[in-house]
């Protein structure tokens, strides 16, 4: 493993002192299987010398045998890992692969870009700090690009690289470079990410992955690895406000009672008045006990043995927090799931949840909405499948204490575990604590009321359409769904006082449980003052045969059609 | 405070591990294997724990070929931390004689090792082993989780791996079903020697270079180290300067000719050398894949 660094001939032990300074940047890659993933990961452990001549060795063999770049060095096939993957050339599951250089050691995920993308690059994003997103510089801003951008900005990553890979094979081009850059940022901004470095390269050729490439003179940007080597990431900022789950009791006997876990936020001394929760008893912590000595301070990424002033209850699960922001303990919460089982998630099954050190009962009390991981689309579900994400309010057996995630990554992410066959199910993310259900003494919540109906609710909009058109269709709707069992109410404009606002009744009915349909006097786009999960907009004008006005014939085939379409968007009850 | 370094995280990440192995499991030990890696698994449990000692005892799977060395230093480092030892042979290994000269090594390794094993945890009923694998050693060990979910029969399917997801490791077992859990997943074999460096970690003796007794054979420099070794004609033992980089049954073990005799040298060596570390082992060589496979069947 030849370092470049003369240091190690000549000076061993100042190599090493400097060597114990360099920090760790987890990343993921991602991108389909065609983008050069696998080559680039091959190229930056064959830059950074982390391959030995007997793995090179290999690697020229395997090249020739089923390379797929002709005489040339197939650095796919390095990373590609387990037996029947290398058969069938595809990444199966996420691999870690590791590289060091001068300053920093590299810990990266290399996820599938195909089939499972979903479950696999959510498991390597979970642990990393920055995203490389790789674009082929000859098809630009894909569907992929955009359901990797969502996911990696739906795990918190907030640092991207966007590689622009294969540019070699558009003649090195400014100009296709400068537009996909531009046609990212402005797809980017919408999912909130912001921090983005485009860089162009060719993972094959390896230009702007070490050394600035002479190829793109018009480029001043770092290279690849002159970002990953210098960006500033979360992880190193032991930002927010002292956070640590606590792992185990440490008794060794009678006298001594300490604290055991990991700081997943901000820093811990001495003297600091720390909050246990959910308890909310106080106390100050006495020292930080560590093996060759105690400890002045501890900060986020350390596993510490702590020792409080006072004989306070606690025990594995519980949560030492600094006491003059302490977390939000919750037992209800809006969060974001991720399915990762063939057997579907199903509301109301109860599910083993682990959160930090605690595991408990939890249950799906309503899916709010599934996204469509492409098109970023909110669409209404009964139940997710493997692969699929939404937005799902969620009960536990008892309060524990959390950050939303946005906030604190390992205060606000879960797992959920099936109770017979062990098996990791999915992962999640809690975003915010709702309230409690009735029965617990709360007020009354809209997915309460809309249950109890059988139903989840939502407002149809018809717009379009001549009065009589509206009022008739309208009408001829109300009478179907309520024979199909849905709480069903025609609102009409031309039924309210004039002042009325018809948005605030229809949202108060909404809220009600009930399935609205508006007569809003012909005008579109009222849809948008709903959650996109919760309307469904009908244009009378096209609704028609052939994209025709609807003509009274079709009234029945046009009633159909919405209710199928409202039992798949599980607004009404599927019969 | 500045940020933590590399090795600070990689620490506190295999402190964090295995704290929440042995509070999940209710049998747990420690795969001891006497090299560098279980060196620094122990080190490390020993500041998880402390001022506690480890909760767990430690088991050795012998081969009765390991290098006296490393057997001395296992009962030695045993002795000076007051440890439980246990120490498991397979005695059908026993009573049949394999051994790596007239079985191979892969028959040698499967019923001594892989069979050894898996006797030795059900013998103790252990629910949760500790091992020192590092995902960066082979391709295969890279997929590998860090707590890696073993059917009753003791078999991995990669197939079937649960989804590891932040620091959320799912340690929910049956009965009879069990974890191994892999402390030293993200280390590398530099992040290894520079802590032990750093932390001063007692390794064995024959990680140093020094005037050992070896054969060539089919190109491997193998130590003569007791007098079960059958030498074949014209094999006369050498005295070479010589040391090695991963420590297992030693007729199985490839010596390299080397002069380092201390860390730094060893640090040195490794860094400008040119060949990975598990080539001096012969079971990668046996077949392609075969750690892969190895591994489906139960091995570490």
């Amino acid at each position: 493993m030849a370092h470049v660094s003369d240091l190690i001939a000549q000076d061993i032990e100042q190599y090493l002192r400097q060597h114990e300074q360099k920090s760790l940047l987890r990343f993921i890659t991602c991108g389909s299987v065609d983008d050069g993933k696998s080559t680039l990961i091959g190229r930056l452990l064959y830059e950074s010398k982390m391959i030995f001549e007997d793995q090179l060795g290999a690697l020229e063999a395997d090249s020739k045998k089923m390379g797929t770049q002709g005489g040339d060095l197939d650095f796919a096939l390095l990373v590609d890992g387990l037996t029947a993957e290398r058969e069938q050339g595809i990444t199966i599951d996420v691999a870690y692969r590791f590289f060091s250089t001068d300053l920093r050691k590299f810990i990266v995920a290399d996820t599938p870009g195909h089939e499972q993308y979903t479950r696999n690059m959510v498991t390597g994003a979970s642990t990393a700090d920055l995203a490389v997103i790789l674009i082929d510089a000859r098809k630009g801003v894909l569907t992929q690009t955009r359901r990797h951008s969502y996911l990696v900005s739906l795990l918190g990553i907030r640092h991207i690289v966007l590689a622009v890979n294969k540019l070699d094979m558009m003649d090195y081009s400014q100009e296709v470079f400068t537009r996909i850059d531009a046609d990212y940022r402005a797809f980017a901004a919408k999912i909130g990410l912001h921090d983005i470095t485009a860089i162009p390269m060719s993972a094959l050729k390896g230009d702007n992955i070490v050394s600035a490439s002479p190829n793109t003179p018009w480029y001043s940007g770092p290279t690849l690895m002159q970002h990953l080597e210098t960006v500033v990431v979360e992880s190193d900022l032991h930002a927010g406000p002292m956070r640590m789950p606590v792992q185990w009791v440490n008794r060794p006997n009678l006298d001594f009672r300490g604290f055991c876990g990991r700081l997943v936020g901000g820093a811990v001394k001495p003297g600091d008045r720390v909050r246990v929760l959910p308890s909310g008893r106080e106390s100050t912590v006495t020292r930080i006990v560590a093996m060759g000595g105690d400890l002045d301070q501890a900060v986020a990424g350390q596993s510490v043995t702590i020792t409080l002033a006072d004989e306070v209850d606690i025990s594995r699960g519980d949560v030492i927090v600094s006491a003059h922001e302490a977390a939000g303990v919750a037992d209800h919460f809006r969060a974001t799931l991720v399915w990762m089982s063939d057997l579907p998630m199903l509301p109301g099954k109860p599910y083993l949840m682990k959160i930090g050190t605690r595991t408990l009962t939890a249950r799906v009390e309503e899916i709010r909405y599934r996204v469509d991981v492409n098109t970023l689309e909110h669409l209404g579900a009964q139940q997710f499948g493997l692969n699929e994400i939404g937005v799902c309010l969620l009960a536990l057996d008892r309060p524990v204490a959390f950050d939303p995630y946005e906030q604190n990554r390992d205060m606000g992410a879960f797992i959920l575990i099936d109770r017979l066959s062990n098996n990791t199910m999915g992962a999640g993310m809690l975003h915010e604590a709702v309230q409690a259900a009735a029965s617990a003494g709360g007020p009354l919540t809209r997915v309460q009321r809309a249950r109890q109906k059988g139903q989840r609710g939502g407002v149809v909009w018809l717009a379009g359409g001549s009065d009589t058109t509206r009022a008739e269709f309208g009408m001829r709707l109300e009478s179907r769904l309520f024979g199909a069992g849905t709480h069903v109410y025609l609102l009409a404009q031309s039924a309210l006082a004039p002042d009325t606002d018809l948005l605030q009744v229809a949202s108060l009915m909404l809220d009600a449980g009930l399935l609205v349909v508006v007569d809003g006097g012909g005008g579109m786009g009222a849809a948008k003052h709903f959650d996109s999960a919760d309307v469904a907009e009908l244009n009378l004008d096209t609704a028609g045969e052939g994209g025709s006005a609807l003509q009274a014939a079709q009234f029945e085939a046009c009633c159909d059609t919405l209710l199928r379409m409202l039992r798949e968007r599980g607004m009404i009850a599927a019969h | 405070m500045d940020k933590l370094t590399h090795l600070q995280r990689l620490e506190a990440e295999s402190m964090d591990i295995m704290r929440e192995a042995i509070s999940e499991a209710e049998n747990p030990v420690m795969l001891y294997s006497i090299g560098k890696d279980s060196s620094v698994m122990l080190h490390l449990a020993l500041k998880a724990f402390y001022p506690s000692r480890p909760p767990f005892p430690l088991l050795h799977v012998d081969t009765t070929w390991k290098f006296r060395e490393m057997i001395a230093f296992r009962d030695a480092t045993a002795k000076r931390l007051n440890l439980e030892l246990l120490v498991h042979q397979n005695p059908d290994a026993k009573a049949r004689g394999i051994n790596p000269f007239t079985h191979g090594s892969a028959v040698h390794t499967d019923v001594w090792k892989t069979e050894g094993l898996k006797q030795a945890l059900d013998k103790w009923g252990f629910d949760a082993a500790f091992g020192g694998a590092r995902r960066d050693e082979e391709k295969s060990r890279a997929k590998e989780r860090i707590f890696s979910f073993r059917s009753a029969q003791h078999r991995w399917d990669p197939k079937m791996q649960r989804p590891e997801l932040w620091r959320l490791y799912n340690a929910r077992k049956h009965k009879g079903e069990s974890m191994r859990v892999f402390p030293l997943s993200n280390w590398t074999e530099l992040d290894i020697w520079q802590y032990i460096y750093l932390e001063n970690i007692p390794i064995v003796p024959l990680y140093y270079s020094k005037p050992r007794p070896v054969v060539e054979r089919d190109g491997t420099l193998i130590m003569v180290d007791d007098e079960r070794m059958p030498l074949r004609a014209a094999e006369v033992p050498m005295m070479k300067s010589v040391r090695f980089r991963t420590l297992g049954c030693y007729p199985l073990t490839g010596a390299v000719e080397s002069t380092a005799a201390t860390l730094p040298e060893i640090i040195q060596e490794m860094l400008l050398t040119k060949t990975s570390e598990r080539q001096g082992r012969v079971i990668d060589h046996d077949q392609a894949g075969s750690m892969e496979k190895k591994k489906q069947e139960g091995y570490f």
